[in-house]
């Protein structure tokens, strides 16, 4: 039963690798950029809510109002000076740029904070509490809660891609920008409104995880970055659906893995992410585009 | 008068394609001071000194490695930090058997470049930005497979034995010496690579691929080749680091941080040139040496200035003296000269600069 | 420039077909000494050209002449070395490609360009998301090619060649463009989807606009459009409409031949 018990635990953190990953996948459909500094981005939100509710006191899901939507202004406002001069350079500097930001930002957090990593707490039965089906299954409400949340996450995200105007902007910047221009659309906006979304789901996810379990400066790379890509990878781009079972086949072999051999787990989800790679760069779920 | 008629009314004769524009002897007897000069540093400075500069070599070697990597091939790659540890390991191995950590630097170095080429297999169909990820993961996962082995140390690293029978001061000298010498031999290998046949193909695949790929360049056995020495030379750095260390920790030598070093380096003293590396490794020293102190410092400033120099300085601080002195310490380049060296008729100027080792893939973007 | 305001009231005096215009009114687009470069190359050498209300305004010439880098600079993709661009009088050369489109000039760009993961209603709707005011709607589209209103739903990607130029034209008609910008109909099409195409032309001038097309088949530029313009290594080598050229002239000035005569008058069109 313990392996039942794995396997239910990977699923639902899958959802909160989805979480993680659609912002990526995201970033990279609309604008090819690989934001280097997207996992970090979620262990600054979830610093931030830290903070915020240290200084102020508030309930921790009010945090999630405070941080998510200021996080996505930052997004807008970085995209359009720092990473749009960048994408206006190459691919190569884009990267550089980013690569550049997760440093100086991991390091900050490192100078500021301490190495040391601390989590969200709630306090709340959510966290701590769960139920159990027959004898031997358990699960936690929080993790079945984030589950929930990256559902309907992805479900509002889709619909705002396939039926808002906004979306049909971005779908159809992502497949042609100059075509776009010429229809009137200016393409900088529509950059900065993708990564306005990106910077958003990455923030929630960061302060999920702050939650679920603990942040620390390299928390964004060692962890968020790799399995977010990870996922994306295994899931295929182009779907958020794709997306979602990346997130699950990675949550559900790290945790087989970790039933294997305790100190396994982030191994695990590693090879089967290269086993993809090697077999099958476009994914489980291919819309044909090529990786 | 159109183009074609100019060029085809003068003379051929007058044109001659040459490697450099000054005197390669000059700079070649010039290294070669250098270089015996910096030999003769165990014997003239302190011990702290040369622990320095050890550091600097290490630092030179990764630089050049990713410049190689990013600057003339176009591979990004944030995972070179695989091939230090591989190489750390490999000097452990071998230690752990016998041989003597400095007899095993040569084998670990040529060992990492082997390895390279299944770590290439995987990822050498990707894109630019996954690719770069990729190289990421890989090297955490090798990571993760080496803790595995608690016979070479497992997660919490082990000594590096072979080392005892020395005395400190020959030590020192003789850890200084490898540092050099895989420095020097980097840079010598890089230089004479890119002089050849491989520097052409990658600055036409540079400049155009399309159009390499028709003329019969074979690109990705090129790239193939590049990864391939980045992994060696990484690999003798890393092999360098143990040494220097006396002792190999896994979270020490697969640290990201190293990627981080080296690419910082490379963008501030200028991608896509040779001297570029040498002018960031000198940066960085600077700043790791003044801000020591202050633990993560001097990372977060080199990293903004490098963000700073990658978007408004592209070419670097050696892009910048080689504006306006027009000097190349390594000439890889090619230059035509004209006959006389009168002003030339408007659409041709008397030395035009054919194939330069540069960064220009953003211009034809 | 001395020649300019002589240019002009012959051009008003003389009869240009496709509108009414008295010898006031000025060009609708007018572009002056564009001077355009790629890089080093010199793709465009002192253009000057104007483009009346109601007119359909050719550019031909061979591969590489210019065209449709003149097109694409007009739409503000390309940035001119010297020179200007003027929209009914208006200077819009530093204008982006979308703040033009806005303005009213829209171009339908060479290769159809479509959102290939967008269906057809979807590219029409990005069309008309910053549309003008104006007659063309979605539904007057589907109007004016019933096929599509049936095929809405179905990606741009799986089309013909010549469904995918219908769906690119509407989805720049649906802007309400003041002057449409046609870069390359006829290209990858066979002849009788070009010219069931072009046969749509006098239906799209019934509601006000005015085309400026590129087209690389001569003959085709000649049977719809009012004037001409023929350019050859970035340079105009002749000027004027369909009925005051010869066959020989108009070949002349395509290659470039020793001895070609320009159709214009003097003080009418451009000097190479």
């Amino acid at each position: 039963m313990a392996w039942v018990n794995a396997i239910i635990q990977g699923v639902l953190i899958g959802g909160l690798y989805a979480l993680f990953a659609c912002g990526l996948s995201l970033m990279f459909g609309v604008m090819k950029v690989v934001n280097l500094a997207h996992g970090d981005l979620a262990v600054v939100a979830g610093y931030v809510a830290i903070g915020v509710i240290t200084v102020t006191h508030i309930p921790v899901l009010w945090s999630f109002l405070i941080v998510v939507p200021l996080m996505a202004v930052l997004g807008y406002v970085l995209q359009r000076t720092i990473l749009q001069g960048a994408l206006d350079r190459s691919v190569l500097t884009t990267l550089m740029v980013t690569f550049g930001l997760s440093v100086v930002i991991e390091n900050g957090l490192l100078q500021f904070f301490t190495a040391n990593s601390r989590g969200i707490g709630t306090g709340l039965a959510l966290v701590t509490g769960s139920f159990t089906i027959g004898s031997q299954i358990q699960i936690g409400y929080l993790p079945v809660t984030i589950f929930a949340v990256a559902v309907v996450v992805l479900l509002g995200l889709q619909y705002f891609l396939s039926r808002s105007k906004y979306g049909r902007l971005i779908r159809a910047v992502a497949d042609d920008k100059e075509a776009a221009q010429l229809a009137g659309a200016d393409y900088r906006h529509v950059f900065g409104i993708a990564a306005a979304i990106a910077f958003g789901t990455v923030a929630l996810a960061g302060i999920a995880y702050g939650m679920y379990s603990q942040l620390s400066p390299t928390t964004g790379t060692d962890i968020i970055l790799l399995f977010a890509f990870a996922a994306v990878v295994i899931g295929g781009l182009g779907s958020l659906w794709g997306t979602l079972l990346g997130g699950v086949v990675l949550g559900v072999a790290q945790q087989i893995g970790a039933q294997i051999n305790i100190s396994d787990e982030t191994l695990a989800g590693f090879i089967v992410f290269l086993a993809v790679l090697v077999l099958r760069p476009q994914g489980l779920i291919s819309r044909g585009a090529q990786s | 008068m159109s183009l074609v008629t100019e060029a085809t009314t003068r003379p051929a004769e007058n044109f001659r394609v040459t490697r450099s524009r000054r005197n390669v002897a000059w700079t070649g007897a010039g290294a070669l001071a250098v270089v015996v000069v910096l030999a003769m540093f165990p014997y003239i400075v302190y011990s702290g000194t040369t622990a320095i500069l050890v550091q600097a070599f290490i630092v030179l070697t990764l630089a050049s490695m990713w410049n190689l990597l990013a600057g003339y091939a176009g591979l990004v790659s944030v995972g070179q930090q695989a091939f230090v540890g591989l190489g750390a390991y490999f000097v452990l191995i071998l230690a752990l058997h016998g041989t003597s950590p400095f007899a095993a630097l040569p084998v670990a170095a040529i060992l990492s470049g082997v390895a390279a080429l299944p770590l290439w297999w995987l990822v050498s169909r990707l894109r630019t930005g996954y690719f770069a990820i990729a190289t990421w993961v890989l090297a955490a996962t090798v990571m993760l497979i080496i803790e595995k082995f608690s016979s070479i140390g497992g997660g919490t690293g082990m000594p590096l034995p072979g080392l005892a029978g020395f005395s400190p001061a020959l030590l020192t000298a003789y850890t200084y010496w490898a540092g050099l010498a895989v420095t020097v031999v980097a840079l010598l290998v890089i230089y004479l690579l890119l002089r050849g046949r491989l520097g052409l193909v990658l600055t036409a695949v540079r400049d155009d691929e399309v159009a390499a790929r028709s003329s019969g360049a074979r690109v990705g056995l090129a790239r193939m080749l590049v990864f391939m020495v980045a992994g060696a030379g990484c690999g003798a750095a890393g092999a360098v680091l143990a040494i220097s260390q006396l002792q190999v920790q896994p979270s020490a030598v697969f640290s990201v941080q190293w990627t981080a070093v080296m690419a910082f380096a490379t963008i501030i003293g200028g991608l896509g040139t040779i001297e570029g590396p040498i002018i960031g490794t000198a940066v960085y020293m600077v700043l790791q040496q003044t801000l020591s102190s202050y633990n993560a410092w001097y990372l977060i400033i080199l990293g903004l200035i490098a963000i700073f120099v990658a978007l408004f300085a592209r070419r670097g601080l050696w892009g910048l003296v080689d504006e306006h002195l027009n000097v190349r310490l390594f000439p890889v380049g090619y230059w035509l000269r004209t006959g006389q060296r009168s002003a030339a008729p408007s659409g041709l100027r008397s030395e035009k600069r054919g194939t330069s080792a540069r960064a220009t893939r953003e211009d034809s973007a | 420039m001395m020649s300019e305001p002589a240019r002009e009231s012959q051009r008003g005096a003389s009869k240009r077909p496709g509108g009414e215009r008295g010898p006031e009114k000025g060009p609708l687009l007018e572009v002056r000494d564009l001077v355009v470069h790629h890089s080093q190359l010199r793709a465009l050498d002192a253009i000057s050209l104007q483009v009346f209300p109601g007119e359909v305004y050719a550019i031909i010439g061979a591969n590489g002449a210019g065209k449709s880098t003149l097109l694409r600079t007009i739409a503000g993709l390309h940035h001119p070395t010297t020179g200007s661009i003027l929209l009914d009088g208006n200077d819009v050369t530093g204008l982006r490609p979308e703040r033009r489109a806005a303005q009213g000039i829209v171009m339908v760009p060479e290769g159809r360009r479509l959102f290939g993961s967008l269906s057809v209603e979807e590219n029409l709707q990005v069309g008309a998301t910053y549309a003008r005011p104006g007659p063309w709607t979605i539904d007057r589209v589907y109007e004016m090619f019933s096929w599509m209103r049936e095929r809405r739903n179905q990606l741009t990607a799986q089309l013909s060649g010549g469904e995918q130029q219908t769906v690119a034209i509407g989805r720049a008609l649906v802007a309400n463009p003041r002057v449409l910008l046609l870069d390359e109909l006829s290209l990858g099409l066979a002849p009788v989807i070009v010219q069931r195409i072009y046969g749509m032309l006098p239906q799209i001038l019934a509601t006000g606009l005015t085309v400026l097309l590129v087209e690389q088949d001569v003959s085709q530029a000649l049977r719809v459009a009012s004037h001409i313009h023929c350019l050859l290594e970035g340079r105009t080598t002749l000027e004027g409409r369909p009925a005051d050229v010869t066959a020989d002239q108009v070949e002349a000035a395509y290659f470039g031949l020793a001895g070609a005569a320009s159709a214009s008058q003097p003080g009418e069109g451009s000097e190479p």
